[in-house]
């Protein structure tokens, strides 16, 4: 099976006020398979929004690079959704109208865009804010927002930058499982970028660990555990040998250097 | 103060309860104008200032009124500042956007609207006269780079200012430049637009009028020069009140006009 995401060598410096140029993400190589679920953590500033980027299309890498079905990404693309960590929404559109850019972009017809809008606005329990402006919704319920306006366009791939980094525990919980549900029935590829190692395990068949100065893939744990994933799941041992395994691999190459 | 304790029905208020509710604010308008002018009519009744008493003014605006003087001043106005601001708007827009969405755009006309933008509007006239000849022109030519040069730079800032995840959304989204541009980079940038529009009617209104003092046969800058020939200062209150009233209600019809279009903003 060719792998639907491919990281090719994928190398990225940026040059910083005319300074030695600076090494943001170091020959990165990762395949991720049609449907997998993969999370990605590291410290801050080891380029995991550099890779995703890359990934989307909206940053050129230096060198190497990204496939996505065997093809070169030059750009962003439909097939790719992105969910971003401050939300993105356009706040002079209503939730509805959010959800409805990227279907308004691809051509579907009134009713057609409204249908399918209305659909993933329900699956995200946003059906009573439809109409409500971005600046009425919660931190948690903007997010959802944007995942609706991203599931929308129907994409093949999801890549979502912390997408629950400022929300609160129980809502954080919430819709990790939702986002489980979701992609079990649709089974999309992810890339799912996180500060939350908990999160991490939780969420992903293989975590990538990523590591700082120059950023690069440090590590990569496999978890064996069945989907669909329980909230029982997060106090077995198993689990939390994982969790472990993940926090070292996060914490130890810093400890080192 | 007692009477308008019936006004603060939030119950939040700790302490002494002031009424802080918008139909107390515009109790606390009207007194407060009400008080300025009987402090305006005690000082002139007794002979304090050399000035009309508000009865005179009063009068003689019921006069001007009545001949129709008024109205033609305020018409002759008005219209010089709406052709000037209307042609200033329609040209700043699309020229602060060009500026914002081309670097290079913006490096050609930059230079020129940072200069003539630290002259004060007033000053071109001379210039505007000499060139343009003393009808019309010269003043509508005045009150369109004012209202040009204010508008031009608050566009401009508001395109660069546009959010770039939001940009990034739109383009993960399928979105090419041109659907960006229509539909992120102009609603983006309207409430900077918006108040480009407010400063540059503000100085649309002053620069006209100051216009009409140096070089105008009709509009309320103009009778306030007349009457300045024959020591008339009801006439010259007259027309500073209907300034100021003026100003004030286009000033309130921009910002109701931004606050239904940038209903979106999250207010701090
Ligand atoms: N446009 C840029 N110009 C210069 N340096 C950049 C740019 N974007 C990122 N970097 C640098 O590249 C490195 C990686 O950045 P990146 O945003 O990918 O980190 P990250 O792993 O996502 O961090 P975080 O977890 O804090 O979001 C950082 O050191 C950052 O300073
Ligand atoms: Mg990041």
């Amino acid at each position: 099976m060719t792998p639907k995401i491919s990281f090719r060598n994928v190398r990225k410096t940026f040059d910083i006020a005319g300074q030695t140029a600076f090494t943001a993400l170091e020959g990165m190589n990762l395949d991720i398979d049609d449907g997998e679920f993969i999370t990605v953590v590291g410290p801050s500033g080891c380029g995991k929004s550099t890779a995703m980027n890359i990934a989307a299309g909206l940053t050129a890498p230096s060198s190497g690079q990204v496939l996505v079905d065997d093809a070169v990404v030059t750009g962003p693309g439909p097939e790719r959704g992105v969910i971003f960590q401050q939300y993105a929404l356009f706040p002079w559109l209503t939730v509805r109208q959010n959800v409805e850019f990227g279907l308004k972009i691809a051509g579907h017809k009134r009713d057609e865009r409204r249908r399918i809008a209305d659909h993933f606005i329900a699956l995200v329990g946003l059906t009573d804010f439809a109409n409500s402006l971005p600046k009425t919704l919660s931190g948690g319920m903007k997010q959802r927002c944007a995942i609706a306006r991203a599931y929308a366009v129907n994409p093949k791939i999801l890549l979502m930058d912390e997408p629950f980094g400022a929300l609160d525990a129980l809502t954080r919980v919430q819709l990790q499982d939702q986002l489980l549900t979701m992609w079990s029935k649709e089974r999309r590829t992810v890339m799912f970028i996180t500060h939350d190692v908990d999160e991490a395990v939780y969420l992903a068949s293989r975590v990538v660990v990523m590591a700082a100065r120059p950023g690069r893939l440090y590590k990569i744990v496999n978890v064996d555990l069945p989907y669909p994933r329980t909230e029982d799941m997060r106090l077995s041992s198993e689990f939390s040998e994982l969790r472990n395994e993940v926090w070292r691999a996060v914490y130890h190459p810093a400890a080192a250097a | 103060m007692a009477v308008m304790e019936s006004e603060n029905t939030s119950g939040k208020a700790r302490g002494i309860p002031l009424p802080t509710g918008p139909l107390a604010m515009l109790v606390i308008n009207i007194v407060a104008v009400v008080f300025g002018i009987s402090m305006w009519a005690l000082v002139t009744s007794y002979g304090v200032v050399g000035l009309p008493t508000p009865l005179a003014v009063a009068r003689q605006a019921v006069i001007q009124a009545q001949t129709g003087l008024l109205w033609s001043d305020a018409l002759a106005s008005l219209g010089r500042v709406f052709t000037g601001f209307a042609l200033g708007i329609l040209i700043a827009i699309p020229v602060g956007f060009l500026m914002g969405w081309y670097k290079v755009a913006r490096a050609i006309i930059e230079p020129y609207v940072q200069f003539f933008r630290t002259i004060p509007p007033l000053a071109i006239i001379p210039l505007a006269i000499v060139t343009m000849g003393i009808d019309e022109t010269p003043k509508i030519f005045v009150i369109f780079l004012a209202s040009f040069l204010s508008s031009v730079v608050a566009t401009y800032q508001g395109v660069i200012s546009v959010d770039r995840t939001m940009i990034n959304a739109a383009r993960v989204l399928g979105a090419n430049d041109f659907t960006i541009f229509r539909r992120v980079i102009v609603p983006a940038s309207l409430p900077y637009i918006m108040v480009g529009v407010r400063i540059g009617l503000g100085s649309s209104w002053s620069t006209v009028v100051a216009a009409e003092l140096i070089a105008a046969q009709s509009g309320l800058g103009f009778r306030m020069q007349q009457a300045q020939l024959y020591y008339d200062l009801a006439t010259i209150f007259v027309s500073l009140i209907s300034i100021g009233i003026l100003g004030l209600i286009m000033d309130r019809i921009v910002m109701a006009i931004d606050s239904v279009l940038t209903a979106w903003q999250e207010k701090l």
